[in-house]
């Protein structure tokens, strides 16, 4: 089978980096599933039940990069426990007694404790890279031990983590030898900050690109570190607040005038809307900016900063912005790939700002647009229609309608039809989220034409199990699955169990499947964990079969029921 | 295709102005109701009194006093970490304003001051430059502070009140 040595295999395997493609490729020999699995860097896990740590260090001995997903996506929106699992520990512990050469580890909604930082920190030798997206469990100890024992760190980045701040000064550790930082975000982080030692972190930092302050940085501090940053690429502000006849704002003016490779621009929680000019010289080279957490930006003020910005592809902001808001976008952004539009009154239903409007102006005038997330008060066939005429290009499309089940407003149809317009015209959709009225129609237009499609979020939809089976039989890449308050039951849960095994998970909260259709879902199925989150006690053992799963969670494994499932989850 | 929705109360007849896809007059399909029955959500927020996952609070309420807008949990489906971050924003620009006491050496009356009112303007103290008196503020520890000395955002959230003293006694709290 080989005409090449192993070597040369594997020099032409070092090409391919693709997860999906060495997957592939691992698959066509025993041969080269030996040579790949003893090459491969970089893994992606993307549900950390699917196999044990030891089951990767196994196959991966040479690994180095590992991402890792913990609980389901549905967690981010509270339908989840806190205590549900996900956690990190045992997997630093495997790599760490197994002596893994670990030097980036990418985290997303798992559960990290201190103690899993600090043994992390004291480890890996090499370690380079921590990335945590959406977890807990930790505080600023955790990140102090990070700071004080990998001595090449280059990456520290915290999204959207809540972390307990304790407050210590917890920059102050890292040591003067530390020189090698690239990435720093905390924008997440709610507590004081010391501001000399982060000035002086950076000072010592000359390959610093990315720089993301959190709240507790005020203006003049930021002064201060963009003189000694001005290579910076992506800047994310701290408190954005002074007085614009100030000294400490004409200085920043003036330092920002020096930082000409900024590309990316965020924060802005805390905002003087009188001190945006400052910003303005630099907003010609920005591709990306996230103004999604900063709701005193609005208005005019909003509609000037972004009259400045036409290079723009990546945009995320409030519905504050408008429709009329949205229409400047349109002309103003030209190179426009992805959009996000976020409610700035994240419990009112009825107040936001957008409609459909505004959605059709930017698909009219930003033809690059291939990503987006959108929440509005409302959506008609007739808007989503054209939509899908002026965007065939979409990737992903998650379409939030605030009231969660309302129809077009104007012809009080559901909206099938525009939705099925989307997935008709949209050949390479990857992940769509559906809101609205919507029946069983509209996922007959989606097992019939969205072909690639990986990820569907349903939510209040469908009038049958019909719905659910279009989507089963038609979708053959669906990977996650993710339905809450729609009526589908055992009928369409129980069609194809094998389907499941082509999937990653399915999730299936406050639908028609009962205990019964579960248990038989899980009887000889080995490679699938089928889990009941079990609330407030309300289904045990001797329940009648025929009550009503609440949350249902099932996800496909090597490595069968988890040991750490709390009490309230019961795998069946 | 109709999707249930069952209403709080009665008193405010929503039932009248209520959007559905029927005909004026026809009843609502009870298979839904019945899902929703059974399924007694836990999960809504105290205010809620009805049994369904769902209250649905149509346009034509806004005259109304709404009902407590039952919030379905995990909806809008907005990450817990940005709603988090953007209510406490709403929370503190929303507070209604604040008030400290004002008190000037040698003057016999206090006055008040709505410190909201100065959004970011630490410019009141340079008007003091030059003259006998310094502002002060005691905060939350109970110590007298030089106005000035921290970001606005800090004074703000710790000044409890606020003193003119005279420049010869202010001297002890640092530079003027």
């Amino acid at each position: 089978m080989n005409y090449f040595p192993d070597e040369v295999i594997e020099h032409v395997f070092g090409f391919i980096t693709s997860h999906k493609e060495r997957n592939a490729v691992s698959l066509v020999c025993k041969s080269w599933y030996k040579i790949e699995r003893m090459s491969r860097q970089r893994v992606f896990i993307g549900n950390c039940y699917a196999i044990s740590p030891e089951g990767v260090i196994a196959r991966f001995p040479e690994l180095k990069s590992l991402t890792l997903k913990g609980k389901p996506h549905f967690a981010d929106f509270n339908l989840v426990p806190h205590d549900w699992g996900g956690i990190l520990y045992p997997w630093i512990e495997a790599f760490a007694k197994s002596r893994v050469g670990l030097e980036e580890l990418r985290l997303k909604r798992m559960v990290v404790s201190d103690e899993s930082l600090e043994l992390l920190s004291k480890s890996f030798v090499n370690f380079k890279a921590l990335v945590l997206v959406s977890c807990e469990g930790f505080s600023t100890d955790g990140l102090a031990a990070v700071a004080a024992n990998c001595r090449f760190l280059r990456e520290l980045d915290l999204q959207e983590n809540e972390v307990e701040d304790h407050r210590g000064h917890w920059i102050s550790r890292f040591p003067e030898s530390c020189t090698s930082l690239v990435s720093l975000n905390l924008a997440c982080l709610k507590g004081e900050i010391n501001l000399s030692a982060l000035e002086r972190l950076v000072a010592r930092s000359p390959n610093l690109k990315s720089l993301r302050l959190s709240r507790a940085v005020p203006l003049d501090a930021l002064q201060k570190i963009l003189m000694r940053a001005p290579q910076l690429v992506d800047l994310g502000t701290g408190s954005f607040v002074h007085d614009p006849a100030s000294d400490a704002y004409n200085k920043l003016k003036a330092t920002i005038l020096k930082c000409k490779s900024i590309k990316s621009l965020s924060g802005f929680l805390e905002v003087a809307p009188r001190c945006l000019s400052a910003i303005h010289p630099i907003c010609h080279n920005l591709t990306s900016l996230n103004l999604s957490y900063a709701p005193g930006i609005h208005g005019n003020d909003l509609i000037k900063l972004i009259q400045h910005c036409r290079k723009l592809e990546r945009l995320w902001i409030l519905d504050c912005i408008g429709d009329k808001g949205l229409g400047i976008v349109a002309s103003t952004c030209k190179e426009l790939q992805e959009l996000r539009v976020f409610p700035s009154d994240p419990y009112g239903v009825g107040n936001a700002a957008v409609t459909e409007e505004g959605l059709v102006a930017i698909s009219a005038g930003c033809p690059k647009l291939h990503s987006l997330l959108y929440f509005c008060q409302q959506m008609t066939n007739a808007a989503l229609i054209t939509v899908a005429k002026n965007c065939s290009n979409f990737t992903r499309f998650r379409l939030c309608i605030l009231d969660p089940i309302r129809p077009d407003p104007v012809t009080m149809q559901p909206l099938d039809e525009g939705f099925g317009a989307i997935v008709q015209s949209c050949k390479r959709l990857r992940r769509l989220s559906l809101s609205g009225l919507l029946t069983d129609r509209v996922f007959l237009y989606i097992g019939m034409y969205a072909e690639q499609l990986e990820m569907l979020s349903i939510a209040f939809a469908g009038d049958s199990d019909k719905g659910m089976l279009y989507v089963l039989n038609g979708c053959k890449k669906l990977r996650k699955l993710e339905i809450r308050d729609s009526p589908f039951g055992d009928t369409a849960l129980l069609m194809d169990v094998g389907k499941y095994e082509t999937m990653r998970s399915l999730w299936m909260s406050s639908c028609e499947v009962t205990l019964g259709g579960c248990k038989t879902l899980a009887k000889n199925r080995p490679m699938l964990n089928v889990e009941i989150i079990n609330e407030d006690d309300q289904i045990d053992f001797s329940s009648d079969d025929r009550q009503k799963v609440g949350k249902m969670y099932l996800y496909r494994t090597l490595v069968g029921p988890r040991k750490d499932a709390p009490e309230f989850v019961w795998t069946l | 295709m109709e999707r249930l929705v069952k209403y709080e109360s009665d008193d405010l007849n929503l039932k009248a102005t209520e959007l559905r896809l029927g005909l004026p007059g026809s009843d609502e399909p009870e298979k839904l109701s019945s899902r929703s029955n059974k399924r007694a959500s836990p999960e809504i927020s105290q205010e809620s009194k009805s049994n369904s996952s769902v209250s649905y609070g149509g346009n034509d309420e806004q005259d109304s006093a709404p009902p407590a807008k039952a919030q379905v949990v995990g909806w809008p489906p907005i990450r817990s970490y940005r709603k988090n971050t953007l209510q406490a924003k709403k929370n503190e620009s929303d507070g209604a304003g604040m008030y400290v006491k004002v008190s000037m050496d040698g003057a016999p009356y206090l006055r008040k001051i709505d410190l909201k009112v100065y959004k970011c303007e630490y410019s009141e103290r340079e008007g003091y430059n030059g003259s006998e008196y310094a502002p002060t503020y005691e905060d939350k520890d109970g110590d007298w502070m030089l106005v000035g000395d921290v970001p606005w955002n800090m004074f703000i959230n710790s000044c409890k009140r606020l003193r003119i003293m005279k420049g010869s006694e202010a001297i002890g709290l640092g530079c003027a």
